[in-house]
């Protein structure tokens, strides 16, 4: 065969190659894209990380009360009893609550687990600040040790008008032991 | 052409096939690679096929009879993963290895030894896969869709080796569409524009971009999921911030362009055989090439219509809705294009055009309950039903298999220079057809009437339309044996067929003598 | 141009008849077969939603159904007109620019006209206004668990079909794989509020007559909603494939009047009071042996069998088993916080102390594990740590 037909297929499966190569990678960014594109929409319920308040932004808009819910769970083989303290608050958006959970492991074990949240609806999940929260770090519970984890919210004044009641969910998952999650007594 | 004489004449100059088993070994040759695709998707369809009808044995009647409820979810995995990336895939990788050189003028493919490769991989990636089955724990039981955490946390040992049997395919269907790209980018004959090429070739070409396109997104949720089960990453676990339904995401990403990379082939195969028997040019030749590109190009934006019910915003599932219907238009274009095509024609029914006529028609019934699921308020209805089930079965059976069936009798004369007997060819359309039929059709109804999919039992209600339909599986499966006699009896002693083949057939491959010489173009022909 | 003018002319009054007469089939097929036991098509549902979804149904599927005629009319009939045996000879043409033009934007006019319905009733299903009654469904493998967040009230649902009916051994019954043994109890006219999540797997929450099919994520909260306009029972499955017994996980709702519901409320809260009462109370080894035996078949045979025998090595058999015939302590920990990684759930939230108590002393003593130990409801209550 001819030389120049060699050379433009070397030019051809390079492209190619390069494009699969793109493509892979793209795969794998698709994994920070959907995140960012989580963060942006909120589409999947799952609540931002640790908000700094403005100072300008802790004036309640007290012509509207929103309803928070909260609800938990246990994943799969998690034995810890795991509940909100209360069911449901009353807020007005900007204002800053407290909600305190209470966490217990039962077990003959220590036990380190973490509380994963999701808002629903997603729609508000941009809306909803977490100023402090146990879901942060991982929680450690000595056997037979119980404590009260700290919800601290805020909901942004800007929550879409047609939103009356938000419902946070936290699921709790068993995790495995290791050494930077050690038991160290001051879990919360 | 003066090709043909040409190529006769230097027939003898060229070596021929090697001896033995060296030849399939080794080969670089175009023709022997596309045979080899060819055998090995066959095997594949009965390997899979028999998982359907062990499937379909333990739905004929309600209530558990042969098999536990897990091996019952490894055989409707293994099923789909077999029927998708073992048949049908390799079979349009072995119509583009024969068809593609000879459609265009070339003497081989771009590259002839990766060739060789992208073959040779198939065989050991399956039987990999296969293996599971024998493995303690089971083979692969989390559907052809293998969502997380069912299929990571929670997967049998085996997906390790499900996981590089994925890779194997994947390499091997990328290395296949590069050499199909610089085939037809770099080795069209003198005078072969890109509008003049076969429709064949365009689909072709388009599914091949696709190929490298989404090929590595499969690769890289594999390779996700292989880091979670192995490497404490948590791509797709929640407790390690991930989220189970960004493996969806990714996964359809690559799903639905894939679907697309099931049929455009079909379509190309159905553009070349209407017209021959229609004794008629094809209607709208740069619509179709326009609408394959379009649907290809559509398909990168709709895949969020699989996942309606994971909890998608009012917005995105509006975006996702309207994209996918979208796709009714090019698809509209293709279908109204073909019938225009027969329409004034003068019409002969042989096998191949049998199959093509029915591919227009069924395939169209699967496009129509295509546009009904994506209907998102509906499909909240429709969605993980046998609707879908009836819906897929009827694109890629009487859209794919019946492709490769009209594609297989259109040119096995050209390939082995025998003609395939017309009684038995037509025998083998009817009872596909009513099989066919007998067993998809009445899975729209078990669907609406509200059967999920992947169940091994079910509710009462359903056991009339489940025992049609095991009825019409089992014909249809045996059925098949009698395609794999007509081509061994083609092969080895039917009428000779002469080098045109068909009345009106046009195209390249039509002026080389049949049997195809083992070496074709081996000096380029002039296309005006 | 002249190719449409002349299917529309010359078959116009033909094509008409033959749609009359497909159409009058495809009713007979519908609407004669709608009242038949099993069903060929999408059920109307119970509540505006589920109407309105069935009704959008039904004009796409006619839409299909005259485009799919008016196509294949024109084919049939050009492969009638045209064979070759009828010394049919092939026209020339093969493009028209304005030919193609039209059959693009008819159907995008046909598209447009879909989608505005389709985009009001999905625009129903996504209102968020305040509901009256919320409710949590969790997706466990496989069962679901019913949790009325306001009312204290929590329970979970399993498959009630016996086992020797899946096993062909028993006649089926009526509602054969599509009843449990406690049903999901509603009141009508009354926004009901769904929380759906999942414990281990996805799975999907799907009540045809309601319209309302979900996805149930682990650690992650998807919300639906209902309002129900007729009482009466109705019968769903779990929709996402979720493991060996995905086929065998339904769903029961009871939809009832308002004082109904408040009166089963109250019952349930009052039981779950009585259930901490029995806890208390001494058993005798008979009486936890039989409650033990019903208590497994519902909530464990589906996994280690009726006959204890297991799936081996997915799920071990507890006949003779390290763990039933060993230390009382490892059995009654393995039960109540499960096994992780493994199938094995922690059943302490799924079943009671009672329950937990009667289920270990059962597969202690049956099968010819005859250790003669019995556990009582307060060993389990010291296991757990209450």
């Amino acid at each position: 065969m001819s030389s120049p037909s060699q050379s433009k297929n070397k030019r051809t499966v390079w492209v190619a190659l390069t494009v699969v190569v793109g493509m892979f990678g793209f795969g794998f960014a698709l994994v920070p894209l959907y995140n960012v594109f989580c963060e942006l929409t909120g589409i999947n319920g799952k609540t931002g990380p640790k908000y700094v308040l403005q100072s300008g932004e802790l004036e309640a808009d007290l012509t509207r009360v929103i309803k928070v819910q909260f609800v938990t769970q246990n994943n799969d083989s998690m034995p810890w009893h795991f509940k909100p303290e209360i069911r449901q608050v009353e807020v007005h958006p900007g204002e800053v609550m407290q909600v305190d959970f209470i966490a217990r492991n039962p077990t003959s074990k220590d036990m380190v687990a973490q509380a994963v949240p999701s808002l629903s609806p997603n729609e508000g999940t941009d809306y909803f600040h977490k100023v402090e929260c146990f879901c942060f770090t991982q929680q450690a519970l000595k056997a037979g040790e119980e404590t009260r984890m700290p919800l601290r919210f805020v909901v942004d004044k800007d929550l879409p008008e047609y939103l009356t009641k938000l419902t946070l969910s936290y699921t709790l998952f068993d995790q495995p032991i290791n050494e930077s999650t050690a038991i160290s007594g001051d879990a919360g | 052409m003066s090709a043909v004489v040409e190529n006769e004449l230097k027939e003898d100059n060229h070596h021929g096939p090697a001896a033995g088993i060296g030849r399939w070994l080794f080969t670089t040759n175009h023709k022997d690679i596309g045979s080899m695709y060819l055998w090995f998707s066959f095997a594949m369809f009965l390997v899979g096929g028999c998982m359907a009808l062990t499937i379909r044995a333990e739905l004929f009647q309600p209530g558990l009879q042969m098999m536990e409820p897990g091996f019952f979810n490894q055989m409707t995995t293994m099923h789909g993963l077999i029927m998708v990336f073992g048949a049908v895939m390799p079979a349009f990788v072995g119509l583009a290895n024969w068809l593609i050189p000879m459609m265009i003028g070339a003497p081989d493919m771009a590259l002839p030894r990766m060739n060789n490769w992208s073959f040779w991989i198939l065989p050991f990636a399956f039987t990999m896969l296969l293996s599971t089955l024998f493995m303690e724990g089971g083979a692969p039981n989390f559907g052809w869709t293998f969502y997380a955490p069912l299929s990571t946390t929670y997967a049998p040992p085996s997906v390790t080796f499900f996981i590089f049997g994925v890779h194997m395919m994947g390499v091997s269907s990328i290395m296949g569409a590069i050499n199909v790209i610089a085939t037809i980018l770099n080795m069209r004959a003198p005078g072969m524009s890109y509008m003049k090429m076969p429709l064949f070739v365009w689909t072709w070409l388009i599914t091949a971009f696709l190929l490298i396109a989404v090929m590595p997104v499969l690769a890289g949720v594999v390779t996700m999921m292989l880091m979670d089960i192995h490497f404490g990453t948590s791509f797709f676990n929640a407790a390690g911030g991930g989220d189970p339904v960004l493996f969806q995401h990714v996964f359809w990403f690559f799903g639905h362009p894939e679907v697309y990379i099931m049929i455009l082939p079909a379509f190309g195969v159905v553009s070349q055989i209407i017209p021959t028997f229609s004794r008629k040019k094809l209607f709208g030749y740069h619509s179709m090439v326009w609408a394959t590109s379009s649907i290809a190009l559509l398909s990168f934006l709709v895949w969020a219509h699989h996942m309606f019910t994971v909890g998608i915003p009012l917005m995105g599932e509006l975006f996702f809705m309207y994209a996918t219907m979208l796709i009714a238009v090019p698809t509209g274009v293709k279908v109204f294009n073909w019938v225009a095509t027969m329409f004034k024609g003068s019409i002969t029914f042989e096998t191949p055009m049998l199959f093509s006529i029915a591919f227009v028609i069924l395939f169209s019934i699967g496009g129509f309950s295509g546009l009904m699921l994506a209907i998102a308020p509906s499909d909240f209805q429709y969605h993980d039903t046998y609707f879908v089930v009836a819906h897929f079965h009827y694109v890629l059976v009487p859209g794919a298999i019946f492709g490769i069936f009209a594609a297989v009798y259109y040119w096995l004369p050209k390939w082995c220079g025998n003609m395939y007997s017309e009684t038995l060819g037509k025998a083998h359309f009817w009872l596909s057809f009513v099989g066919m039929n007998l067993a998809f059709f009445p899975m729209h109804f078990l669907g609406l009437a509200g059967m999920p999919r992947r169940i091994p039992d079910y509710a009462l209600q359903f056991a009339d339309f489940n025992w049609i339909s095991s009825i019409g599986a089992f014909m249809f499966g045996f059925t098949q044996l009698l395609f794999l006699y007509i081509v061994i009896h083609t092969i080895r002693s039917g009428k000779k067929a002469t080098a045109a083949v068909w009345e009106s057939a046009e195209g390249l491959e039509w002026t080389i003598p049949s049997p195809a010489p083992y070496h074709t173009f081996t000096t380029p022909p002039e296309v005006k | 141009m002249r190719m449409l003018r002349l299917v529309g002319f010359r078959s116009a009054t033909f094509l008409w008849t033959r749609l009359r007469w497909v159409i009058s089939v495809f009713l007979l097929v519908f609407v004669s077969s709608s009242h038949a036991e099993y069903g060929v098509n999408m059920t109307p549902g119970v509540t505006d939603i589920s109407q309105s979804v069935y009704s959008l149904h039904m004009i796409i599927f006619w839409i299909c159904v005259v485009i799919g005629i008016v196509v294949f009319s024109v084919m049939f009939w050009s492969m009638f007109k045209y064979r070759k045996s009828q010394g049919a000879v092939p026209a020339k043409f093969h493009e028209s620019t304005t030919v193609e033009v039209i059959w693009t934007l008819i159907p995008i006019i046909i598209l447009v006209a879909m989608a505005v319905p389709a985009t009001s009733t999905l625009k129903e299903m996504y209102d968020v206004t305040e509901s009256d009654i919320d409710i949590k469904i969790t997706g466990y493998q496989w069962k679901w668990q019913y949790e009325y967040i306001n009312d204290d009230v929590s329970f979970f649902s399993n498959l009630s079909t016996p086992q020797d009916q899946i096993n062909n051994e028993a006649t089926k019954g009526e509602h054969y794989l599509l009843e449990v043994d406690e049903p999901l109890v509603i009141p009508i006219n009354k926004k009901i509020r769904f929380l759906v999540t999942a414990n281990d797997v996805i799975h999907s929450w799907w009540v045809p007559a309601f319209a309302v099919k979900k996805d149930a994520i682990p650690g992650f909260i998807n919300e639906a909603w209902t309002k129900v306009n007729e009482p009466g029972i109705y019968r769903g499955q779990c929709a996402e494939l979720c493991g060996k017994d995905h086929g065998f996980m339904p769903i029961v709702v009871k939809a009832v009047e308002e004082p109904e519901y408040q009166a089963w409320l109250a019952a349930k809260q009052e039981k779950a009071k009585a259930e901490a009462l029995l806890s208390s109370q001494v058993w005798s080894m008979e009486d936890l042996m039989t409650k033990g035996e019903a208590v497994y078949n519902t909530n464990c045979a589906a996994c280690h069998q009726q006959n204890g025998e297991g799936i081996p090595p997915a799920f071990p058999g507890l006949k003779g088993s390290a763990i039933a015939v060993g230390p009382v302590e490892a059995h009654i920990d393995i039960v109540v916080n499960g096994k992780p990684g493994s199938a094995m759930q922690a059943f302490a939230a799924q079943l009671s102390d009672v329950d937990l108590a009667a289920v270990i002393t059962y597969e202690r003593n049956a099968w010819g594990n005859n250790t003669g130990e019995s556990v009582s409801p307060q060993d389990i209550a010291n296991a757990k740590g209450n």
